[in-house]
């Protein structure tokens, strides 16, 4: 995952609240692997005439303008895949869905956490973002957004988790061990059948 | 000044860096064949998994239902087959489609002993909030969290803000777990518990059976938390005892989990109590899980809103074929689903089974057990044939038409009550309109064809 500090591109407002993630990718869609790109499925079962994608002007839009809630449900990371896949680099709303904004910085795509009320009956048009100062601009006008300064750090960097967790390592085995110690069982999972109606009320 | 929280996070952090993220141990890694992107993942970068004996393998969301029986459509097969190959390269546990314990993999956790109090469960699954009902902290991540999980046996987190719920008060006849969750999530909004770990407390809480606490911790994250969990008491213990994977010194075991608690004066970032008497059966309408009311209700009128909501009322109205203004209680339904992480625990079996015993369903329903456990104690105890006698089909255990991915589904335009935990567009098939409710509602509405109050249906009944 490359790092990145500034984007400019097409803003498109899609004004939902509650975007879940069975909306922005169907599970029907989710046996597929990765490398046949997700892009296709993106908010798959709303397209159609008159849906904000789909407006004249919204092709190639990369900045999502949306409502509270952005990303409930699912913990899918397919539904960060169908974005990324569509070209998208950022979303911005109200609030996310926790889940989905842990997997959207997993994958370079930002979770811009601001008022989007003003934003939402915009036609689409270009915006500027500006990882740096959290600023999106759009319309002539710079407006904030909040982003942990973790997130902020690792979307700017590219960084990547499970290169940064191996500097660890002697951490890790060490509370391992200790775990070992204290709750050797936790390890012997291979045993053990079920025993016929356990905890039974008669 | 310690919350039950705190004291799972603490207990948990391998280090904290100066930003405030922590690197986390995890006690149990579950897998499912959704999995596959972050085995993909580790497959890149030619990486070993760090503890296979930590990680248990659960084939659920894809199996097919019915078994035996046709086979799984091909795509659905090879999600099966790559789950296995998974494990057979890996060398972990795995629950496969044939084994005698399978079932859904927030089922079969708890119920094997293998998700205990004061552990750090993770799953590649969002209603992973459901093992908090053991004292557990439990929480679901997508596949690059996943991979990492695999590659370190860790994950990295910031600490959420503490938030309680109190219950307090005596639940009506007919009122549940269920009913509980939905009350709080249409109080609080969809995101009302967004950034929050949860404690449920109060006596309502502590009355409610293990069965029931793993529901209410199940939907916190319809709600928006991160976790949910109740801390472990006597009730949790005895229903621990004897499991497979418990520790073999169980008695001095839960000594030790006795401590999971909060401290009567710790503080929490949020707080919001509920009074039982307030609480009634509840049904959804719409297509987010706070769009709930009492099945009593009547439907509210986008021409009556705060202009900001007037267009999402309008829009869920809209999506499931209903007016504004309509009682709930007329709607008339298509189909029936007792099942999920959520409702497909023998309480809840038996619970649909009292309302349905001696009645016909008058719409077609399936009935999918949490587990395959689940089954043989539900057959065992006459239930399946209270189902039988009903009309309803009575399956194996999966997911089925709670997510609709083994094919499993309704009918666009379809309409469901269903005892699952989303009801959002197109989740039980495309066009498909699901009303979430507890299983005993659901069954009202199987004898009834409609939207009903079971409270009638269980009068002169246990």
């Amino acid at each position: 995952m490359s790092g990145w500090t500034t984007h400019e591109g097409v803003a498109v407002a899609l004004p939902l609240d509650n975007v879940d993630t069975d909306q922005l990718i169907p599970a029907r869609f989710m046996s597929r692997p990765r490398t046949a790109g997700y892009g296709g499925f993106l908010l798959h079962d709303l397209r159609g005439p008159g849906f904000a994608l789909d407006a004249p002007g919204a092709a190639g839009a990369s900045i999502l303008i949306a409502g509270r809630n952005f990303g409930c449900g699912s913990s899918r990371e397919a539904a960060v895949y169908a974005l990324v896949d569509a070209g998208f680099r950022a979303v911005a709303a109200p609030s996310f869905g926790d889940i989905f904004a842990a997997n959207a910085v997993n994958n370079g795509l930002l979770p811009a956490r601001m008022d989007t009320a003003a934003l939402l009956g915009q036609p689409p048009g270009p915006a500027r973002i500006d990882l740096a100062a959290c600023t999106l601009t759009l319309a002539g006008r710079t407006r904030p957004f909040a982003l942990d300064p973790v997130w902020q750090a690792r979307l700017v960097n590219g960084w990547d988790d499970i290169d940064l967790t191996a500097s660890y390592r002697a951490g890790i085995a060490a509370h391992a061990a200790r775990r070992r110690e204290q709750a050797p069982w936790l390890w012997a999972t291979t045993k053990g059948a079920m025993p016929r109606n356990p905890g039974r009320q008669e | 000044m310690t919350t039950l929280f705190d004291r799972l996070w603490d207990s948990h952090v391998v280090t904290t860096r100066p930003d405030g993220a922590a690197l986390l141990w995890v006690d149990r890694h579950y897998v499912h064949e959704g999995s596959h992107h972050g085995f993909a993942k580790l497959a890149v970068r030619g990486l070993a998994l760090a503890e296979p004996a930590l990680t248990i393998g659960v084939a659920d969301h894809y199996v097919p239902t019915r078994r035996p029986g046709p086979g799984a459509a091909p795509d659905v097969a090879r999600m099966i087959a790559t789950l296995s190959a998974n494990a057979a390269a890996h060398g972990f546990r795995l629950f496969g489609m044939e084994d005698d314990d399978q079932g859904i993999v927030h089922v079969i956790g708890p119920e094997q002993g293998l998700t205990l109090p004061g552990m750090l469960v993770v799953c590649g699954d969002s209603h992973t909030s459901t093992h908090g009902a053991l004292g557990t902290w439990g929480f679901g991540i997508g596949a690059t969290d996943v991979a990492h999980v695999l590659a370190t046996q860790t994950i990295w987190q910031k600490k959420p803000a503490r938030m309680r719920l109190r219950f307090d008060g005596r639940a009506a006849p007919g009122v549940g777990a269920k009913d509980m969750a939905l009350h709080w999530i249409s109080r609080l909004g969809a995101d009302g518990a967004r950034g929050h770990a949860i404690e449920y407390a109060g006596d309502a809480v502590r009355a409610l059976s293990v069965e029931g606490r793993l529901t209410l911790c199940n939907l916190s994250i319809e709600g928006g938390a991160r976790c949910g969990m109740v801390a472990p008491d006597a009730t949790t213990f005895d229903w621990l005892r004897g499991r497979p994977h418990v520790p073999p010194d169980f008695d001095a075991a839960c000594d030790g989990w006795a401590a999971l608690a909060s401290d009567p004066d710790a503080a929490f970032d949020a707080e919001q109590a509920f009074d039982m008497a307030d609480i009634a059966p509840l049904v959804t309408w719409g297509t987010s899980p706070e769009q709930a009311l009492p099945v009593t209700a009547t439907l509210p009128d986008p021409a009556r809103a705060a202009p900001g909501r007037a267009a999402a009322l309008a829009g869920a109205l809209d999506y499931m074929g209903l007016r504004p203004g309509q009682r709930l209680d007329t709607v008339a339904v298509d189909r029936v689903f007792i099942g999920s992480c959520t409702n497909a625990r023998i309480e809840d079996l038996r619970a649909a089974a009292a309302v349905l015993a001696g009645r016909r369903a008058l719409v077609p329903g399936m009935v999918a057990p949490g587990s395959m456990p689940v089954k043989r104690q539900a057959e065992d105890e006459g239930l399946d044939r209270v189902f039988r006698a009903a009309g309803l089909d009575w399956v194996a255990s999966g997911c089925s038409m709670c997510v609709a991915m083994n094919g499993d589904m309704a009918a666009p335009g379809e309409r469901v009550a269903s005892s699952t935990n989303r009801n959002f567009r197109g989740r039980q098939g495309p066009g498909v309109r699901t009303h979430l409710m507890s299983p005993a509602m659901v069954a009202a509405a199987a004898v009834t064809g409609r939207l009903a109050d079971v409270r009638p249906l269980l009068e002169g009944r246990a």
